[in-house]
């Protein structure tokens, strides 16, 4: 089954860690996709860019909406995801522990809906 | 905020339910073998006794107490259930024993725990599932409490502790302790599951998650309640001797930045005099006993890695032989690990990588972080430089811990660093 781990941060904070901090993360997160890759579970990742780079579109009575901003203001926010392709849930979890991200904001697993 | 004397009174409450909820689920549960059944009844009583003790103490009879609560319940159940016959007749053979219980003095309520347990690890009863069916019938665990610590989502536990408790009435599981001639691979099944709860608590080296922390108290809890009241069965002393070696370095496996310290760096004098003692007497107890077993072989190991308090220096040729014994009786990927670790220590890193390549594409071993943690420690040893950065990186990658994930980052930095 595929699942979408969702990894939410505190972007202000991760702003705030030290160079040697944040080598370290980058460090840990090379090390955890590398594990996956090995572990042949992953199927795609990416990190976002921050936030406040986000746009949001809608349509409202046929007019669009565009707006600057995530589309919820949150202390934490999504800054990347994995998409994993493991036998079952408890497989998606103890992935998602193992992410750096876990330690310092929350993971959000999801199944995929399959089509 | 609480203040001490609040939680210690909290503490002291949830302690005594702890000790009554097995007690009476067990009791309640041996005739209907309705687990769930004799739970739900007895679950407004003892979330009564947790409002009620903290303020006014611990009863003098806490069962006693527990039962007229619970008493008054089964009674209101069976009033509202009149419609189903069934239900009804269910209740009624509960409230009747809660009449009976609640005349006496509740001292004299027999101690069915130990049944319960084997219950719970009955070979008809997924392994998976029994240290969580254990935690929550015996220790009164809430299903979302035993999800975290055994990283399982809370509706999946869920699901499955109901499922298992529905079969152990479904399948007619016997409420009794086997006998004899069953009783080895039985309680063998108990260990297990006892273990392994004790195991999850233990994976929370700093303890920072309390939850986590009180499953390995709590799995020292059960193996001492096994222990008292088997104690003419060496490997029921092996394991709680295992659990208190490992319990008495907890503390020493953090400095004081919060830093992961392997064993090899820990600080003897860090370590817990006491829970020592009290492991190395139950150890030589079972050994008197004259049937060795997995149990007291793990505890011999962890044994000799604390006589290093005395000594001053670890007998690594005993502890090689000691999971030479072990592989032998288990067959486990991670002994044969911890063997070869053992070996590189005592003829070289060259001789311990040798024995690891033999484990190579051992599917259990792949994700298992130790694993690669220690190939890449020995990896360091011979010099093979890339390779070790590439084995780091997978346990780096496969380690939750953020501890230890730093531990492990620093050691692969240093590969590359001149010596001193």
């Amino acid at each position: 089954m595929k699942y979408l781990l969702m990894i939410y941060g505190n972007e202000a904070a991760l702003k705030a860690t030290s160079k040697t901090e944040s080598d370290q993360l980058l460090a840990a997160y090379g090390a955890y996709i590398e594990a996956m890759t090995k572990a042949g579970v992953i199927v795609g990742r990416n990190r976002l860019q921050p936030s406040a780079s986000a746009t949001t579109v809608r349509v409202i009575n046929g007019k669009t909406q565009v707006l600057d901003g995530p589309y919820a203001e949150t202390k934490e926010q999504l800054g990347g995801y994995v998409l994993i392709d493991v036998p079952d849930l408890d497989a998606a979890l103890s992935w998602a522990a193992r992410c750096p991200g876990a330690s310092h904001g929350v993971m959000e697993v999801r199944p995929i809906w399959e089509m | 905020m609480p203040s001490a004397n609040d939680e210690h009174a909290w503490a002291t409450a949830e302690a005594a339910v702890r000790r009554s909820y097995g007690k009476l689920v067990a009791y309640l549960a041996r005739r209907t073998r309705d687990v769930a059944g004799a739970e739900d009844a007895l679950s407004d009583a003892f979330a009564a006794a947790l409002l009620d003790w903290p303020k006014h103490g611990v009863p003098e009879r806490p069962e006693a107490w527990l039962m007229a609560v619970a008493r008054r319940k089964a009674i209101d159940a069976a009033r509202r259930r009149r419609s189903s016959v069934e239900a009804a007749d269910h209740v009624r053979l509960i409230s009747d024993e809660l009449r009976q219980l609640a005349d006496t003095d509740g001292s004299d309520i027999p101690d069915d725990r130990l049944t319960l347990m084997f219950v719970c690890a009955h070979p008809a009863i997924d392994p998976a599932i029994r240290p969580p069916l254990m935690l929550q019938t015996v220790l009164g665990f809430d299903a979302a409490t035993i999800a975290s610590a055994f990283l399982v989502s809370p509706t999946t536990m869920s699901q499955r502790l109901v499922r298992a408790k529905h079969k152990i009435r479904e399948a007619g599981i016997a409420f009794q302790v086997p006998d004899c001639a069953d009783l080895t691979s039985r309680l063998d099944a108990v260990l297990a599951a006892i273990y392994a709860a004790f195991a999850e608590g233990w994976s929370d080296p700093a303890g920072t998650e309390t939850r986590r922390r009180n499953l390995s108290e709590e799995g020292i809890w059960l193996g001492r309640l096994v222990a008292s009241l088997l104690p003419e069965e060496p490997e029921a002393l092996g394991l709680l001797a295992l659990m208190l070696h490992a319990e008495a370095r907890r503390g020493a496996r953090r400095n004081g930045q919060g830093d992961y310290v392997p064993l090899a760096e820990q600080d003897p004098a860090a370590w817990d005099i006491k829970l020592i003692d009290e492991a190395e007497a139950l150890l030589q107890q079972a050994s008197r006993m004259g049937v060795i077993g997995r149990y007291q072989l793990e505890a011999a190991v962890q044994s000799a890695h604390a006589a290093r308090r005395i000594s001053g220096r670890t007998d690594w040729a005993a502890i090689a032989r000691m999971y030479d014994a072990l592989l032998a009786i288990t067959h486990s990927p991670v002994v044969a690990l911890n063997r070869a670790t053992a070996i590189a220590e005592v003829h070289g890193a060259a001789a311990g990588l040798a024995a690891l390549d033999a484990l190579v594409g051992d599917r259990r071993l792949a994700d298992y972080q130790p694993y690669w943690a220690a190939r890449a420690g020995l990896l360091d040893r011979t010099g093979e430089v890339e390779a070790a950065e590439e084995a780091y990186d997978c346990a780096i990658g496969l380690e939750a811990d953020p501890s230890v994930r730093r531990f492990l980052q620093q050691r692969r930095a240093q590969l590359r660093r001149p010596p001193a």
